[in-house]
């Protein structure tokens, strides 16, 4: 299976603060990694900086072979790079229906369109019509979704998709994934909720202060590396 | 009677200032973005139409054709080229970036046609009118100006609900960034959206020069009127555009009919009256942009 991302020594500051330091990662084509870590560890600077609304200082991004690093936000979602943000930003003067079709303002070809979004979460499609501020934030997270399926995505990053939920709600929201990467889509999702990530994802890996601390499948992680991992209690270093 | 007559005139002239001002709406509604120079863009339509006609054997219709394209390409390039580096810096500095767009553009006129009015010559169709009963007559460009208004208006309601770029505009409206992660380049929408608020007001700079006379620097004034018909009429719903504009027109015909010197004073008046008792407007926004 080939490589769908690659990241090579990222390294990238909020002002003077290096929120990631010399960052490697490679994210082969049809897998799902779990990026875990503490508040502040760079995980949402991460997705940002691979979605194209935050510029490295310095290391290269590489998406289905091609230099990206340099690639205004818009034109890397056009190409299939969806990024799920922080806070679920929902359009709120549209209505839920014209936030799934802004999705598809520059979409790929595949199999997701509205019908297909709504099948995925069936509510939709009797609120279609109401404003997307009128929403629960469950059903907000779960339209954010949606309108980042809308492009077909290669490549959908979910930031903390949990944050803020009931926990009834967050795991409603993860039984989609199955479907979501059934259709052969890579997904890199960040996570505070530790047992949430190592149910979903084939990998996991853990930041700490911007730098990788721990990596591996679920299977190999026991509980305690990764809670020292998490909190830095001892560093294992950068094994992957 | 008169005073019918006074009432469906200003009607009537409410569809100029609906026309005038939606353009003034729609780059707010975007981009946050309060154009100053909205009455000199007008104005500048005006003069360009009235070179073409002088230098040309088309007519006023086929200056139109020829005034609209190039006011939508000047708007996108008025947005790539100053509007959107002034919007990196703050909201005040597209204020004066329009001021100064105003400044030049009365300048320029001023230096290229002398100080003196002007009217666009649209032959018979100036002084034909519709005699409905014998004391109202309507004239013919009145009623053409109040459907291009409505026309227009209907047509850019349409665009921002119906079609995919409309979408994304008012997406972008609300949140620049996460349209970006649906694939908008906002200075792109940015740029279509002035580039349209600039055709509406060539548009109505047209209508305007038809029925009165225009001169460099009574884009100010003008500027005023289209002030007055958005707040009037809401911020932001464009309905509540045509809704002002038609308030605005009205209070100034039955204020002249009056008495000629209230014409303007009866318009500020009303405007006053809504900020102080309904500054939301008369048709509140609601979901376009």
């Amino acid at each position: 299976m080939t490589d769908l991302l690659t990241l090579s020594g990222l390294t990238v500051h909020h002002g003077q603060l290096a929120a990631l330091t010399d960052l490697d990662l490679a994210l082969a084509e049809g897998t799902t990694l779990a990026v875990i870590g503490a508040n502040g560890a760079g995980k949402t600077t991460l997705l940002r900086t691979i979605a194209g609304t935050h510029r490295p200082t310095t290391g290269t991004i590489t998406f289905a072979g091609q230099d990206v690093t340099a690639m205004p936000a818009h034109r890397r979602a056009a190409e299939g790079i969806r990024l799920v943000p922080e806070g679920r930003r929902l359009f709120p003067s549209l209505t839920v229906e014209e936030n799934l079709l802004a999705g598809a303002y520059r979409t790929r070809k595949g199999p997701w369109d509205v019908p297909a979004v709504v099948e995925l979460f069936p509510w939709i499609g009797e609120r279609k019509r109401q404003s997307a501020r009128q929403l629960s934030g469950g059903e907000q997270q779960a339209v954010a979704i949606g309108r980042a399926l809308m492009g077909n995505p290669r490549l959908l990053l979910l930031d903390e998709i949990s944050l803020g939920l009931a926990p009834l709600v967050v795991g409603q929201l993860y039984q989609a994934l199955p479907r979501i990467m059934a259709g052969g889509t890579t997904v890199l999702l960040v996570e505070q909720d530790v047992s949430q990530a190592l149910r979903t994802a084939d990998r996991v890996l853990c930041l700490l202060e911007g730098r990788t601390v721990l990596s591996g499948t679920p299977a190999e992680l026991t509980a305690e590396r990764i809670e020292s991992a998490y909190f830095g209690l001892t560093r294992t270093g950068g094994t992957s | 009677m008169v005073w019918v007559n006074a009432i469906v005139q200003g009607l009537l002239l409410g569809g100029l200032y609906a026309l005038f001002a939606c353009g003034l709406s729609l780059m707010f509604g975007v981009m946050r973005i309060v154009n100053l120079a909205h009455g000199d863009i007008a104005v500048l339509g005006s003069f360009l139409a009235y070179s073409i006609i002088a230098a040309t054997p088309i007519g006023v219709l086929g200056a139109t054709l020829i005034v609209l394209p190039v006011f939508a390409a000047f708007g996108y390039l008025v947005q790539s080229g100053l509007l959107s580096p002034a919007l990196r810096v703050g909201p005040l500095s597209t204020l004066l970036a329009t001021f100064g767009l105003s400044i030049v553009i009365q300048n320029a006129l001023q230096q290229g046609y002398t100080g003196d009015t002007r009217a666009l010559d649209v032959g018979s169709l100036i002084s034909a009118s519709l005699r409905i009963t014998g004391q109202i007559s309507v004239a013919y460009l009145s009623l053409i100006t109040f459907a291009l208004a409505v026309v227009v208006l209907a047509a850019l309601q349409l665009f921002l609900s119906r079609t995919g770029t409309g979408r994304i505009m008012r997406a972008t409206a609300d949140d620049p960034e996460a349209a970006t992660l649906s694939g908008a380049n906002p200075r792109h929408v940015y740029g279509v959206a002035t580039a349209l608020a600039f055709v509406t007001v060539a548009l109505a700079g047209l209508m305007f020069g038809m029925q009165s006379s225009f001169s460099p620097s009574i884009g100010p004034t003008r500027l005023l009127f289209a002030f007055e018909a958005v707040v009037i009429g809401g911020l932001g719903s464009l309905w509540g555009t045509l809704l002002g504009g038609m308030v605005l027109g009205l209070a100034q015909s039955l204020g002249a009919q009056y008495d000629p010197a209230f014409t303007l004073l009866a318009g500020h008046i009303i405007f006053l009256a809504v900020l102080a008792f309904r500054p939301q407007g008369l048709i509140p926004a609601r979901r376009t942009a």
